[in-house]
């Protein structure tokens, strides 16, 4: 544990030591979510009704943007082979990277969402909801993410494909996180599609740590 | 007992397994014209036209199947590629590379004819129903395979970095069919659904279940000559293959 | 204690090398000679594990690999073309990150004993960044040393050192062989070590 411990302050302290990196993909979720204003128009009751899946989309995307970051330096600088040579099991210091991952890009997220929903006149309940299932929905986004950017690791067309592999899966959690809001909306009990994200984020947990750590060493070879 | 494990693993070289597919061949798409001239009698001559939705809702003999072959492949691909990760067998890995085009093919097939079965029902070209989405984003999954390993130079690192993929895509397949259905029934979308198919008679049921058999043969039928074509790029430095007729030809 | 059995290697389509045996006992280094191209850097992979064999197996004390995985890390150093260090941190606390990702306790002090050992006074808390490259593999030298592991793999360590580099380098190897540690190495230059065995690819 402690090494999950020492590589979740490392990647901390190169984030904070990068902090524009962090920064640029947090203003993109601001910019995306107010792209859907502009092009569809400000009308507050269709802006309202909109908000719970352009807010969810915005997030997905944002998260998009700093999956490529997971793996990519660690590989180019050799730090990701010593990984794979420590006597403590990779798949620890790939969760220690993964929980890193979230904590610079998904928990900013779950803090700026109240924020957009604002923006977007959503009421107090909404944004309560909204932020609760992005909490829950966050980590499950860079859990699978995090296959993805491993699977691409060197990979020609990087960027791209990745968003191609991983927006699919990021469906389901997609579905389950704007549907918590709409749920509360339309006077039904969110705890339903709140309970699947929870179990969304269970089975990441246990599931997507292994499959990156194979794919990371078949992209060590 | 001990023979016939030998007799299995000598297929597992791409040298013996070549020829063996060529003469297997034949065989399907034999089993696949029977299969599809039954089918497409039956459907279009022997199914009664149905009381809601007239000679229209026949396309389903082509919808149906296609849905059901695209999952079913998708299974057998990540199956397949999941052997080869496992037991480091290259034609394994073949075989699911092989298979991949032809499953994305007939998830598009169920799209393009999900689209024909819908204008002319409901006047719309697409309709967001629970089947029609998860048939996209299984498209979605096939393309994201291919392009993966299309993005990978070295064969075996394509080979295994596209098993976990597929592995991946194969555990999510029923949850994003769940989260969709839900999601569906969620927003309250169209009341009417593709996959409210007319009440099945007997002779439909059968119709559908040919085609699909017809589907099944073409595809082991395509795939087997696609994974000899990639035997041949594949191991083209060996010696066996610069012996093969066609290769000196 | 290291031993490989018939290690074969194919890469892409080529055959890098085949049949290939070899053993390094306590206090000996083995010299990896051959051709640019000809598969010393893939050799040296297989052998720490970081790619399997086409054919062949590796062996630590007398067991495959393979069975005593978490061991055989604890007891290698791995150092490939790339440095290994993070740009963005500095030389201090490269080291002790990298001390904890292997679960091993490494003082402060130690660390900077170490840095200071090889001629790096004063630049402990400097990003790694703003270090010249003769420099930068000075730190590597440090990790060498912090690191206490009895089987070095190093790919050509003594590129881009500098003369007094190359002989601190020399001096820890040697060191290093006297209490019974072994070295596995690629160089394109003579080695300055008396009983280096060679292994030509």
């Amino acid at each position: 544990m402690k090494a999950f411990a020492f590589v979740v302050r490392r990647d901390l302290l190169l984030a904070m030591r990068r902090k524009s990196d962090v920064l640029s993909a947090l203003f993109f979720f601001v910019i995306v979510s107010s792209l859907f204003p502009l092009g569809i128009g400000a009308e507050t009751a269709l802006l309202r009704k909109i908000a719970p899946g352009v807010i969810w989309v915005a997030a997905l995307l944002s998260t998009m943007l700093g999956l490529q970051r997971m793996f990519a330096a660690d590989h180019a600088d050799g730090t990701l082979e010593q990984m794979a040579l420590s006597p403590e099991p990779l798949a620890l210091l790939v969760g220690g990277k993964i929980a890193a991952h979230w904590l610079v890009c998904g928990l900013p997220l779950v803090a700026l969402a109240p924020l957009i929903g604002l923006q977007f006149d959503l009421s107090g309940a909404e944004l309560g909801i909204l932020v609760l299932a992005l909490l829950l929905g966050t980590p499950v986004l860079s859990l699978i993410g995090s296959v993805g950017a491993a699977l691409t690791l060197g990979v020609r067309g990087g960027g791209v494909l990745l968003s191609l592999l991983v927006l699919p899966l990021y469906i389901p959690t997609l579905i389950f996180g704007s549907g918590a809001v709409y749920a509360h909306t339309a006077g039904q009990d969110a705890g339903a599609h709140l309970s699947l994200l929870g179990a969304l984020l269970v089975l990441g947990l246990f599931f997507a740590p292994w499959a990156t750590t194979a794919a990371i060493r078949i992209a060590i070879e | 007992m001990s023979n016939s494990i030998i007799h299995w693993f000598k297929f597992a070289s791409p040298a013996s397994f070549y020829p063996l597919a060529g003469r297997m061949i034949p065989w399907f798409w034999l089993l696949a014209a029977a299969f599809g001239l039954s089918g497409l009698w039956l459907s279009f001559f022997v199914a009664p036209t149905d009381a809601v939705q007239g000679d229209g809702y026949r396309i389903i003999f082509v919808h149906v199947p296609a849905s059901w072959m695209s999952m079913f492949i998708y299974l057998v691909m990540a199956a397949w590629a999941g052997l080869g990760l496992v037991f480091n067998t290259r034609l394994s890995s073949m075989m699911a590379q092989a298979l991949a085009p032809t499953g994305a093919l007939m998830a598009f097939l169920s799209l393009w004819t999900g689209s024909f079965w819908g204008k002319p029902m409901w006047g719309t070209w697409w309709i967001w129903d629970a089947r029609l989405t998860s048939e996209l984003i299984l498209l979605f999954l096939y393309v994201g395979f291919i392009a993966l390993q299309a993005s990978i130079d070295d064969p075996r690192r394509a080979d295994k970095a596209g098993a976990i993929l597929a592995l991946v895509g194969s555990v999510n397949v029923p949850i994003i069919y769940f989260s969709v259905k839900w999601w569906n029934t969620l927003h309250q979308g169209s009341t009417v659904s593709l996959t409210k198919a007319p009440a099945m008679a007997h002779t439909m049921l059968l119709g559908m279940l040919l085609m699909a058999l017809c589907f099944w043969m073409y595809a082991i039928a395509v795939a087997l000559q696609r994974v000899r074509a990639i035997i041949l790029e594949r191991e083209s430095h060996a010696e066996w293959v610069r012996e093969l007729k066609e290769v000196l030809a | 204690m290291l031993s490989a059995h018939t290690l074969g290697c194919i890469r892409g389509e080529r055959r890098l090398f085949a049949g290939i045996d070899l053993a390094v006992e306590p206090g000996q280094c083995l010299h990896v000679r051959g051709e640019n191209g000809v598969g010393k850097t893939s050799l040296l992979r297989i052998l720490a594990g970081l790619a399997a064999p086409a054919e062949g197996s590796v062996a630590w004390r007398g067991q495959p690999v393979a069975r005593v995985v978490d061991d055989y890390h604890q007891n290698l150093l791995f150092l490939g073309h790339h440095n290994a260090l993070k740009e963005d941190l500095t030389a201090l606390e490269n080291l002790m990150f990298a001390a904890g990702l292997d679960g091993a306790t490494l003082t402060e002090d130690e660390a900077t004993g170490a840095l200071r050992r090889f001629g790096l006074r004063g630049r402990e808390d400097l990003p790694v960044r703003c270090l010249s490259a003769g420099q930068k593999r000075r730190v590597l030298l440090a990790r060498l040393l912090t690191r206490k592991a009895p089987l070095w793999i190093l790919d050509e360590p003594f590129a881009a050192l500098d003369t007094g580099a190359v002989q601190a380098l020399a001096d820890l190897i040697a060191e290093h062989l006297a209490i019974g540690g072994m070295t596995v190495m690629t160089s394109h230059q003579a080695i300055p070590l008396n009983n280096v065995r060679s292994l030509q690819l």
